[in-house]
């Protein structure tokens, strides 16, 4: 369904663009209908660059994406299957528009037809879906509610759209726990219907719960990627090992062992092909055996 | 004795009434102390947050009163508070990130909020303050948009920070960030303290192993009131809010597959802050509600710096 193959974004940054800066680097993936896949990877690791490139919002540098097999691009079409909810939810909505609005703006752009009691119980569902009490945020100016109710309203808007295919960047880390529960087991239900997701989350516990398959990314490139439970299971690459023991666990001190350092990875700076040490799982280490 | 908040009221008018999103919130924050805060999403933390800093137009005191190293917070009066702000006490807001200026470069930007502040940049300082939270010197350099969220965050945890503030208010710092940058930052703040940048800190969070970490004392809240606050330890092991207990099973550990075994969240939600029942506000959704539970529980104080806001714990 989404399928990137050898993607890469550079930007032109300091004055008159005078250097580049490579913040995605020949990146290859898919995501299949029903499936979940968790992309994670250190801060500016280019993760949200790839979710706005997915979403026509920024162009390639080179290499494709496509969706269903045509180059994804901005325009209505596109956006009735595939939705964004991006990091920062308290930048993602018009301050000047009440919520009410906003569900009525994605009505009016895509569902003229519906009749407005449909609607509203259209709506309702689905703010009560992500745990949201209508009343309480119906009314209301973004700059009146709470980062995780933005962040919710920001779900319960992509979701009225029954579309094929979610980038979900970092949608749930201002949920408390239980509420971030009954999301993603809202998401796991969509997903058995079909819904595709690109999961971005640096909380390792979540990616887990959800995806088939992760994609581990670093400094802009894969460094690892395959079905989840081989991902974290059994870690290839260093960077990998590297992340799974920064997670912060209840009951137990934080993992200080220092991680593997002396793969070639390093040592030549992260230009490693991917390997298939196993099969769908890649790893992208010059020297594979010496490291583990 | 760093801060004493007494029975704080903060409420924000509204066209339907008043949302009562701090009623009658009572803790104390020792020097040193690194108090963690978590809490159902929309249960007033943030609030608690801008209550001590700035009140927006909406926002007004009801009741209560702060006291921050032995004086009293003007917090309603905005202009005598900006003696207080930067200076003494200071907040990173929640997604700071998006508040950068977007046409200064990093460098300018920070001269220039030190200077509305009557105070200058040094270099020196500058730099190896952003070195402990892991952003190397040529950010300065760059436009926020040429940051990545993660990086953003950061350099407003270093700005927020220069003029060595007594109370540090950080409000889901460590969201945005990837494990590893979280526990450099995470480790960074307890630096910050540990080098006298901050006296004490209130660091919001919904990340409870996080704040387990690093938080010597933790406070839960639950619509608009505490539920329990203890030391860290405690409140993990030994919770007695039947709130704090279902929220740490709420609680996934790495390698727990939804296909396997499906967690849930606490059933039913939060009473609304317009008009809320009275009686536990938790009474809804707790197993253990009872008869008693239509009044309101009183914070008590079951052991040492163990206080608990439930008829039956
Ligand atoms: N518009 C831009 N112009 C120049 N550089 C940019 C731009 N947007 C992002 N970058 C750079 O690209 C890199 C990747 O950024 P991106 O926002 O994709 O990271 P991320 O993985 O989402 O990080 P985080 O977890 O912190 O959100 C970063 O180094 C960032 O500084
Ligand atoms: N300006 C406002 N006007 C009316 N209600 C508001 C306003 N700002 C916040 N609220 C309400 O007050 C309550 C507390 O909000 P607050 O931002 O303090 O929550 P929070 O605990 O920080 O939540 P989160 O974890 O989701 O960030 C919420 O129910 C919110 O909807
Ligand atoms: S006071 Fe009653 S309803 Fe409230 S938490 Fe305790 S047992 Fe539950
Ligand atoms: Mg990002
Ligand atoms: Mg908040």
């Amino acid at each position: 369904m989404l399928r990137l193959d050898d993607v890469t974004k550079r930007f032109r940054i300091g004055a008159l663009g005078g250097r580049s800066l490579t913040a995605v680097d020949d990146v290859s993936f898919e995501v299949a209908p029903g499936e979940v896949v968790s992309l994670i990877g250190e801060s500016g690791s280019g993760k949200s660059t790839i979710g706005r490139m997915i979403l026509g919002l920024q162009p390639v540098t080179s290499g494709t994406i496509t969706f269903d097999g045509s180059p994804v691009r901005q325009g209505k079409e596109f956006y009735r299957n595939v939705q964004g909810i991006f990091q920062d939810p308290f930048s993602s909505f018009n301050p000047v528009f009440k919520a009410d609005r906003v569900f009525a703006m994605v009505k009016d752009a895509y569902f003229p037809s519906t009749p407005g009691h449909e609607w509203a119980a259209r709506v309702e569902n689905a703010l009560r879906d992500v745990r949201l009490n209508p009343g309480q945020v119906l009314g209301k100016y973004p700059h009146q509610l709470s980062g995780g109710q933005l962040q919710r309203l920001l779900i319960a808007r992509a979701l009225l759209l029954e579309i094929k295919l979610l980038v979900a960047d970092e949608i749930t880390s201002m949920l408390d726990a239980s509420t971030r529960i009954d999301v993603l087991n809202l998401l796991a239900e969509l997903k058995s219907r079909g819904l595709g997701v690109l999961y971005i989350t640096h909380d390792l516990s979540l990616g887990t719960y959800l995806a088939e398959r992760t994609v581990v990314l670093r400094r802009g490139s894969v460094v690892e990627m395959g079905p989840t439970g081989q991902v974290f299971g059994g870690p290839l690459h260093p960077y990998t090992r590297e992340l799974l023991a920064a997670v912060p666990r209840l009951h137990q001190p934080w993992d200080d062992a220092t991680p593997v350092d002396t793969c070639a990875y390093h040592l030549h700076g992260g230009t490693g092909v991917l390997a298939e040490p196993e099969p769908g799982h890649f790893v992208a280490c010059a020297r594979l055996s010496t490291c583990q | 004795m760093s801060l004493q908040v007494s029975d704080l009221r903060v409420h924000y008018r509204t066209l339907k009434g008043d949302v009562r999103a701090l009623d009658g919130v009572s803790f104390d924050l020792a020097d040193g102390e690194i108090l963690g805060l978590v809490g159902e999403s929309g249960c007033g933390k943030s609030t608690l947050g801008k209550a001590l800093i700035r009140m927006d137009g909406r926002m007004h005191r009801t009741g209560g009163t702060v006291v921050l190293d032995g004086e009293e917070l003007p917090i309603d009066d905005d202009r005598r508070m900006n003696d207080f702000r930067f200076r003494r006490v200071s907040l990173i807001p929640q997604y700071a990130m998006s508040a950068l200026n977007p046409t200064r470069k990093i460098r300018k930007l920070v001269a220039e909020l030190l200077r509305a502040r009557g105070a200058t940049v040094d270099p020196a300082a500058l730099e190896s303050r952003m070195a402990h939270v892991g952003l190397p010197p040529e950010v300065l350099d760059r436009y926020p948009i040429e940051l990545s969220g993660g990086m953003r965050q950061r350099m407003v945890m270093v700005i927020s920070t220069l003029l060595d503030p007594s109370l540090l208010i950080a409000d889901e710092v460590t969201s945005a960030l990837d494990v590893s940058t979280q526990k450099a930052v995470a480790r960074a703040l307890l630096g910050f303290r540990d080098s006298g940048y901050v006296t004490s800190m209130i660091f919001i969070t919904h990340d409870l192993a996080l704040t387990h970490h690093i938080a010597d004392t933790i406070m839960v809240m639950y619509a608009g009131r505490l539920a329990e606050k203890a030391p860290a330890d405690v409140i993990v092991k030994a919770p007695r809010h039947p709130y704090t207990r279902l929220l740490l099973d709420s609680l996934p550990e790495v390698g727990v597959r939804y296909a396997d075994r499906r967690l849930d969240g606490i059933a039913g939600s939060p009473p609304s802050l317009l008009d809320p029942h009275p009686g536990c506000r938790f009474r809804d959704r707790c197993p253990l509600a009872g008869e008693e539970c239509a009044e309101d529980p009183p914070v008590t104080e079951l052991a040492p710096d163990h206080l608990v806001a439930c008829w039956k714990a």
